[in-house]
């Protein structure tokens, strides 16, 4: 049996964890109750699937690596996350700026990161990697409602007042960039398509270029020109952003290393 | 979570001060109907008739009880980010997620009696409204989530399992669920402390600190000693209240007192101990002027809470907005192909 190799697993847990902790930020400050609870839900579903993958690659490593080893005691340049889930909700903006979040920040990533994960779950649920394909199916039914919950904010968002079309439209260009590194592979991604357990997420690119465009339509809003700067977060060279993200979710822990919890 | 609402007049509440009766004597047929059933201890439901004291009351312990499910968000959201591991930072999300569901059924089974969510809400966010003043207290430490657990959503089922048999049928088909969920809320926050205390100095430490800032407050909870406790009376009557405030303190001490000493932690109050003759511990005295002045708003922590939920909604209405224009245009745009 082919198994997915850990620095694989390890990307696909750091987007899952770094998003989750990005969409927690708005429990207790949703624009509305049920989607205080909304986001809550994708967060949880995050993080549930982050634990398994850092749990797997726990089982595999040895060592003595947990979940939590994982996710609280490596640095920023170990983690293997998309940029794109690391930035803050809210525009473009330097590390250390103060700014008030932005739902369509927000509701845009989680479209265009979902509209690629019920691909990528879809094709590693058949993964020859037993233990990661059921990882895959679990996440891919999650993603699913992920995608439509925020599908349906940024049609609402495109098609409902001046205000929110203009804020999606400047969430959108902010974030599309980001969305470059999607089809530009690792060298973990490479060593997992080589060991058969991964798909080249670039056969995948067609089906997610209809997804946003489907989606994008309906809310009449604009597919922004990309060029220039490929991010390389998933490489381990990311934004400003992401060592405040985890200073924050780390410090307790690191502060406790000897602690149970 | 809870809210000792009966105790707590809003300001919008009882227009004029007009006294409520204790015992008002039927005036009319559906008056005597009402009477009758709630004699019988049955259940008034949304659609039978109801004195406007009986529905104003309910309105307003609902709507407390409400915006202390979403005021309470803030507190333990307060350390979401910062969870020590990501199993906690689940169970506390997932925790937070249920207090806000809670808000959504309590407004709903508010909104029964004829009052809508943006006008209830609109009450909490012009400070006429109040909510439970535990929540105006800060979280300063991680085992400060596991004792709200503990002891605030402890104190919460005390006085919410009551409310189960509420003689307002919605509100006490709500409480069962809350109840069900804040149980389950408070065996978790226990574990948590017991794996805390467990672990490092540093651990016990932090659950004792926290037990220590937190006890008082939530014996504070139960609301005033009954002989303060104006609204009471005809709560009782009306069967909406149904056990004295000071007859649930008593009931939360005793059982919390062998809950501390498993866990390895002290309540600090020197004047607790077990009274054979009265088959209950005796406690000392409750600071009720700090209370008084943190449900008068002059807590540590008031502005802080009430002003985080006003800029969540304004900050929210640009969304609420969008939702609305699109629902008419969709609307409109149906319409259109029908015609």
């Amino acid at each position: 049996m082919s198994t997915a190799p850990n620095d694989y697993l390890l990307h696909l847990a750091d987007n899952a964890v770094v998003l989750g902790q990005r969409d927690a930020e708005w429990c207790g400050h949703g624009p509305i109750l049920e989607e205080d609870l909304a986001l809550a839900n994708v967060s949880l579903d995050l993080i549930g699937q982050a634990r398994l993958l850092y749990q797997l690659a726990a089982a595999r490593s040895g060592g003595g690596a947990t979940e939590d080893s994982l996710a609280y005691f490596r640095d920023d340049t170990a983690f293997r996350n998309y940029t794109l889930l690391e930035l803050p909700n809210h525009g473009a903006l330097v590390g250390y700026a103060a700014s008030d979040r932005d739902y369509a920040t927000t509701i845009v990533r989680n479209f265009l990161y979902s509209a690629l994960m019920v691909l990528l779950w879809d094709a590693l649920q058949k993964s020859p990697d037993a233990d990661l394909a059921a990882i895959a199916a679990k996440s891919l039914k999650e993603a699913r409602y992920h995608l439509h919950h925020a599908a349906d904010w940024v049609v609402k968002f495109g098609d409902g007042t001046e205000e929110s079309h203009a804020r999606a439209q400047a969430a959108l260009d902010h974030l599309f960039p980001y969305t470059e590194e999607f089809w530009t592979p690792s060298a973990a991604e490479d060593a997992a398509i080589a060991s058969g357990a991964a798909v080249d997420v670039r056969t995948l690119r067609a089906a997610w270029d209809a997804i946003v465009a489907d989606t994008l339509a309906e809310a009449t809003l604009k597919r922004p020109e990309v060029r220039g700067y490929v991010p390389e977060g998933k490489q381990g060279r990311h934004s400003e952003h992401l060592s405040y993200l985890l200073g924050e979710m780390q410090g307790l822990a690191r502060a406790h290393p000897d602690g149970t919890w | 979570m809870y809210t000792q609402a009966m105790d707590i007049p809003d300001e919008s509440g009882n227009p004029g001060g007009k006294k409520l009766s204790v015992v008002s004597a039927p005036q009319s047929e559906q008056e005597a109907a009402f009477e009758a059933r709630i004699d019988a201890d049955g259940r008034i439901e949304p659609q039978d008739w109801m004195p406007e004291a009986y529905r104003k009351t309910l309105v307003r312990q609902i709507s407390q009880h409400a915006h202390s499910e979403v005021v309470g968000m803030l507190p333990e959201g307060n350390w979401i980010s910062r969870a020590p591991s990501l199993k906690r930072k689940a169970i506390l999300i997932a925790k937070v997620q249920d207090e806000g569901g809670h808000g959504l059924y309590l407004y709903s089974a508010a909104e029964t009696l004829g009052t809508g969510r943006d006008e209830m809400i609109a009450g909490l966010l012009s400070g006429r409204a109040k909510y439970s003043s535990i929540f105006n207290y800060p979280t300063l430490n991680w085992a400060d989530v596991g004792v709200i657990g503990w002891l605030v959503d402890g104190a919460a089922i005390m006085n919410q399992i009551p409310l189960c048999r509420c003689s307002y049928g919605p509100y006490a088909r709500a409480m069962i669920r809350v109840c069900k969920e804040e149980s389950f809320h408070q065996r978790q926050g226990y574990e948590a402390l017991l794996v805390m205390m467990k672990g490092t100095e540093a651990q016990r430490r932090m659950v004792q600190d926290a037990v220590d800032r937190l006890w008082w407050k939530c014996l504070a909870m139960f609301g005033p000693p009954d002989a303060d406790s104006p609204h009471s009376a005809q709560g009782m009557r009306w069967g909406i209240k149904r056990v004295s405030n000071d007859e649930l303190r008593q009931k939360f001490i005793d059982a919390t007192v062998p809950q501390a000493k498993v866990l390895g932690v002290t309540l600090p109050d020197p004047d607790l101990k077990w009274n054979e003759a009265r088959g209950h511990h005796d406690y000392g005295q409750i600071d009720w002027q700090e209370f008084w002045n943190t449900v008068e708003g002059n807590g540590p922590c008031n502005k802080e809470r009430l002003a985080t939920r006003v800029k969540a909604h304004e900050d929210g209405r640009w969304v609420r907005e969008a939702a609305l224009a699109h629902a008419r245009k969709q609307q409109a745009r149906a319409s259109k192909e029908a015609a």
